[in-house]
């Protein structure tokens, strides 16, 4: 799932200061499982956006909302029912919710109201770890199913650095070494003539170099 | 020019029994601080990041949370959850440029009523000097 953290909320304040109505915006998509952007933190959001506005002798008055998603355009269609009652609208949605709000709101001031940080997983309660790159071009059937691209602190294609010590990462010593993990699960799982594989110089154009990425099916497309 | 706190207490059901059974006038005989009101709950646990803001919407100078020992909650882990929550009202509190310890978790004894008079009045006394809470708004003060 994506990952988020709440922005400082002082930040956020700062954002809508000049509105006098906002609306919080929830998803109940990837940022309510990682508790960034759900029901929850819509309501703990708006609360401190008051307390916000109150410390500076302002009255804010707020909706809460939580969309199913924000990531499709039929339920960035619900917020038509509050038209004419808000000035702004944050979204705690991934980097994606802001953008379809912008794409298919164009009168409408939208903010974020959470840094988007990764695609991960949650490896222990209230910890989440990034898991995957989004690199468009996946290696995993070579590695074991461990990405060095996103789990490699320099994302190398062939084997470690040589900089790990113990098994653990030269730049992060509480992050495992991500090729020794792979070398150890290849023999594992009987595969290890994996490890031997050279992997060619990378095209790195499908993961965003050439440009943002865009997926057609013409099985879907109408 | 004298300033009395409204200090908000949320306590759970086993810390905070003898207390209720003493009753008002027999909190107050005791030096409980007649600004602090008691709001009981089943279990610390049960605490909502948002209902400890609201707490500062409405009004409060200062929050005060009191649930079992660490590890020996009544249910479990419910006053190590309410700790956890308070550290979140702490940290947004210190992002809006405001005191953080307006807000203070303790864990005291089930029932033993002496020290939950004392932590009302080491809030009492703690707010009492920090003065009016900023969320009052600056045209207020």
């Amino acid at each position: 799932m994506i990952i988020a953290e709440r922005k400082p909320v002082n930040e956020i304040v700062a954002m809508v200061r000049d509105a006098k109505r906002v609306l919080v915006l929830g998803c109940r998509g990837c940022v309510s499982v990682c508790s960034a952007g759900g029901e929850r933190e819509v309501e703990i959001l708006a609360s401190l956006l008051r307390l916000g506005a109150q410390k500076e002798g302002r009255t804010l008055e707020t909706i809460e909302a939580t969309l199913v998603r924000q990531c499709d355009r039929e339920y960035i269609e619900e917020i038509d029912k509050w038209d004419g009652s808000y000035d702004a609208i944050v979204s705690i949605a991934c980097g994606v919710g802001v953008n379809f709000i912008a794409n298919l709101r164009p009168m409408d001031k939208v903010y974020p109201g959470v840094n988007t940080s990764c695609f991960g997983g949650s490896t222990e309660q209230g910890v989440w770890t990034e898991q995957c790159a989004g690199c468009g071009n996946c290696i995993l059937h070579l590695t074991s199913g461990l990405c060095p691209v996103a789990r490699c602190a320099k994302s190398l294609m062939n084997g470690p650095c040589g900089g790990s010590v113990n098994g653990r990462c030269e730049i992060h010593k509480d992050v495992p070494c991500i090729w020794q993990s792979i070398h150890d699960r290849l023999n594992r799982i009987g595969s290890p003539g994996d490890f031997n594989r050279i992997a060619p110089i990378r095209d790195w154009s499908t993961a965003g170099h050439g440009g943002p990425r865009r997926i057609s099916r013409d099985d879907l497309t109408i | 020019m004298s300033f009395t706190p409204n200090i908000q207490i949320f306590c759970c059901h086993y810390t905070s029994q003898q207390a209720i059974a003493e009753g008002a006038s027999g909190l107050e005989s005791d030096g409980f601080p007649g600004n602090a009101t008691i709001n009981r709950l089943p279990c610390s646990g049960k605490l909502q990041v948002s209902i400890l803001l609201k707490a500062f919407e409405d009004g409060a100078d200062g929050v005060c949370v009191i649930g079992c020992p660490e590890n020996q909650c009544h249910n479990l882990m419910g006053s190590q959850r309410a700790a956890h929550r308070v550290l979140a009202v702490k940290k947004a509190l210190a992002e809006l440029g405001v005191e953080d310890n307006r807000i203070e978790m303790f864990h005291l004894e089930r029932g033993f009523h002496p020290e939950f008079v004392q932590v009302a009045q080491q809030m009492d006394t703690r707010l009492r000097g920090m003065g009016p809470s900023p969320f009052h708004g600056e045209n207020e003060k």
